[in-house]
């Protein structure tokens, strides 16, 4: 009730009235005939963005568990290339990380023709492998550096509790340590999907049709340069509100520290 | 941040800047990527190829202040229309959908389209001989409109530059490209063009590959766009353009 | 003989990696002069708007506060690739009709300018949000204090606010200086030669992508080492005489 009242303040509802004019004014005075055509293909190319974010999150996340842990505790042959990894990631824009991996490792291909018989050809020679490789190594990269801290703060009196009882050390992280790390990364986790879903994008300069490819398939078919773009711009930031409410909903259930 | 803001801290950004550019210099469109042998950069950064030197030798004749502004080709019509440069040269070819949008000039040249593919592959450039093949093409060019409408049951690959559809082709990746048949002929006389060959040309549709290349301008600017045709016009007849022609190829590649 | 063939691999990368001109080197510096520019450019740009941004979100009226906070969600909530391609071609477009209105005719862009702003709208919302942040940390007795002086706002900003706040802001503005220089490659989605761009045309002239790749990858990590240590002397002179806290969020 609170949200809705706090809406009803005189300023908010001429806000709301010019923002209705101008949805009116584009739905209006805009070309929008494209949309029918489209849509089947732009559904397609949102589904692509979904999976795409979803898979190299998950992946990501969990290669950032050791890459964090490996830089908490680990001896320094895992701590020192764990953090080269995280520093190359952070350092290097995406862009060039995605070229590489998919130019690069392209160029390679005529070298050794074995690789066009061998079984795993057919992935090859499809762009989205390296569009998740490429976005698994980035999250992994931005959260390891991230879990690294969540490892170090959490509290040590209860791995010593834990040790007192006799907790075996696997349980003992499976059961006291790890749990306590996301708990400590939760609230950075929805910004950080966020993160991810705004790179998403870039996998369409290699060829996956996502829905950026698909906008930007619109326009070069009908030379209708911003229609595309602002629809493409509202369905992204629909998508960046649904994870930022999931991950609140998410963070409420899990009991907090405070 | 209102629209005024934005408004007001763009104009005042630009104009700190305006000093530098004269308001008379016509701004030729480039595409930023290697496309040889028409336009390329070379590692000193300066751009090369028949269609740099057609620029300079149509400006010189129409007495333009030319400059080249590499733009990416994937939005160089949006560039055009949006003002950030006023004319493209960028082997764009003239077809009916382009001129809802802009105008151009007469034709500078005139080169079929090609389908090239690996040699030990047996492809033929028609719908059926590459069905079920992976084609790679590049965005927003008469190639993409033509293998949408013809190749329909091929897997059509869309990449930003004509030069990564190449590449891919040389990584095995794609199995045939189509694109012009100067850029392929010099693709494929390349180290790594060597895997591939030039199959054939595709069956010509004027109304979606066009009526050859012209220099692009904004709908309404009917100034540059006779300026461009008097100087297309004067290096057709002085010899320029063969000469220039004859420096690159065996053959003319204008025709009326 | 592997290790001959290795120093002769090595020798062909220094080659095509050489300043003079059947190297590439040059235009790879080239490239990483423009992004330089264009990232420091919009990273000024950004600290402006934060600036002034997080004025108006803690101090501005509501309709100042709801637009900001319309601004700062947009930004953040859109793929910086979309917004570089609504603002390069729609805020040109604008800007280029307005003047026309005006009566200025049309106006010049560079490449270099439009880079400077499309990244700098986009790095003020991140800005403000850091900025606000900071300003909040400022114990309020201290601008309470100032003002007791009677000190007129905008010494206590200068005097008081923004040299109390770096200490708090130099983190996340440590990150975000990072964030410039890489959202600079993505400029090279438009056209712009900035070193992503460079070092792709390079790599596609000569077929060498991983010499090349590789060589802008250390170009950027050398510039992301080399902001790391400056900031952290920057932090440490923002922190002097302060007690040490641990680390602030960034």
């Amino acid at each position: 009730m609170s949200s809705i009242k706090s809406l009803m303040q005189p300023h908010r509802i001429v806000l709301m009235a010019l923002f209705a004019a101008f949805v009116l004014w584009c739905a209006l005075s805009l070309r929008w005939d494209w949309i029918p055509k489209y849509a089947p293909l732009a559904l397609e190319g949102l589904w692509t963005t979904i999976w795409i974010l979803v898979v190299t999150t998950v992946l990501g996340f969990f290669l950032a568990i050791p890459l964090g842990l490996a830089q908490a505790i680990g001896p320094w042959y895992l701590s020192a290339p764990a953090r080269v990894f995280c520093t190359v990631i952070r350092g290097t824009p995406l862009l060039l990380q995605i070229w590489l991996l998919y130019y690069g490792l392209g160029s390679l291909f005529p070298q050794f023709p074995w690789i066009r018989s061998s079984e795993l050809w057919p992935y090859l020679r499809q762009a989205w492998p390296y569009a998740v490789l490429a976005l698994t190594l980035s999250y992994a990269g931005y959260e390891g550096e991230v879990m690294r801290g969540a490892f170090s703060g959490v509290a040590k009196g209860q791995l010593e509790a834990a040790k007192s009882f006799g907790m075996p050390r696997v349980t003992m992280f499976r059961r006291i340590w790890l749990p306590q790390a996301i708990r400590n990364v939760l609230p950075t986790l929805g910004g950080e999907t966020i993160l991810q879903l705004k790179a998403t994008p870039l996998v369409a300069t290699i060829t996956v049709v996502e829905i950026y490819a698909v906008s930007s398939r619109v326009r070069s078919d009908t030379f209708i340069v911003y229609e595309p773009l602002l629809l493409l711009a509202l369905a992204y930031m629909v998508i960046a509100g649904l994870i930022g409410l999931a991950f609140k909903r998410f963070e409420n259930q899990v009991p907090g520290r405070r | 941040m209102t629209l005024k803001t934005i408004l007001a801290t763009g104009l005042t950004l630009a104009t700190v800047t305006a000093g530098a550019a004269q308001a008379d210099q016509v701004k030729i469109g480039i595409a930023a990527e290697p496309y040889p042998p028409f336009a390329s950069l070379d590692s000193s950064g300066t751009w090369v190829g028949w269609e740099v030197e057609v620029i300079d030798a149509v400006c010189a004749a129409a007495k333009l202040d030319c400059v080249l502004t590499p733009v990416a080709w994937d939005g160089i019509i949006p560039s055009l229309t949006g003002q950030q440069i006023d004319a493209i040269m960028a082997s764009m070819s003239i077809t009916e959908e382009r001129l809802k949008t802009i105008d151009f000039s007469n034709p500078y040249y005139n080169t079929p389209a090609v389908i090239a593919a690996d040699k030990a592959m047996d492809i033929a450039p028609t719908p059926e001989g590459l069905a079920g093949k992976i084609i790679g093409i590049q965005a927003s060019t008469i190639h993409q409109a033509y293998a949408q409408e013809y190749f329909k049951d091929s897997e059509i690959r869309v990449y930003q530059t004509q030069d990564e559809a190449n590449q891919d082709l040389f990584a095995g990746r794609i199995d045939a490209t189509q694109a012009d048949s100067i850029a392929m002929a010099d693709f494929v006389g390349t180290e790594s063009g060597s895997c591939c060959e030039i199959k054939g040309a595709v069956a010509n549709d004027i109304s979606i590959l066009g009526r050859g290349v012209g220099a692009a301008t904004r709908k309404g600017d009917a100034e540059l766009q006779a300026a461009l045709n008097a100087g297309i016009a004067t290096i057709l007849a002085d010899g320029t353009h063969e000469a220039i022609t004859a420096r690159y190829f065996n053959a003319s590649i204008y025709s009326e | 003989m592997e290790l001959i063939l290795e120093w002769l691999g090595m020798t062909e990368s220094a080659a095509l990696l050489s300043l003079s001109a059947p190297g590439w080197g040059a235009n790879l510096l080239r490239g990483l002069a423009n992004s330089l520019q264009i990232a420091l450019g919009a990273f000024g740009m950004g600290l402006v708007i934060g600036l002034f941004g997080a004025y108006g979100k803690l101090y501005g009226g509501p309709i100042l506060r709801d637009l900001l906070a319309i601004y700062t969600t947009v930004i953040r909530a859109v793929p910086e690739l979309v917004l570089i391609l609504i603002l390069y071609y729609v805020g040109t477009d604008l800007i280029n009709k307005a003047s026309g209105l005006l009566g200025y005719g049309r106006v010049e862009i560079s490449g270099v300018v439009a880079g400077i702003w499309v990244l700098g709208i986009v790095q003020g919302a991140y800005a403000t949000e850091i900025l606000r942040g900071a300003i909040q940390a400022v114990p309020p007795g201290q601008i309470e204090a100032a003002r007791a002086y009677g000190m007129p706002t905008l010494m206590t900003m200068r005097r008081v606010t923004i040299p109390a706040m770096m200490a708090f802001a130099t983190p996340g503005l440590a990150n975000l200086w990072l964030i410039a220089t890489k959202d600079t490659a993505l400029l090279a989605v438009v056209g712009f030669n900035e070193l992503t761009l460079e070092t792709k045309q390079a790599a596609s002239s000569t077929r060498a992508y991983f010499t090349f790749f590789l060589a802008a990858g250390g170009l950027y990590l050398m510039v992301t080492l080399c902001s790391g240590a400056v900031f952290s002397r920057i932090e440490k002179w923002a922190r002097r005489g302060q007690p040490s806290l641990k680390e602030a969020s960034t």
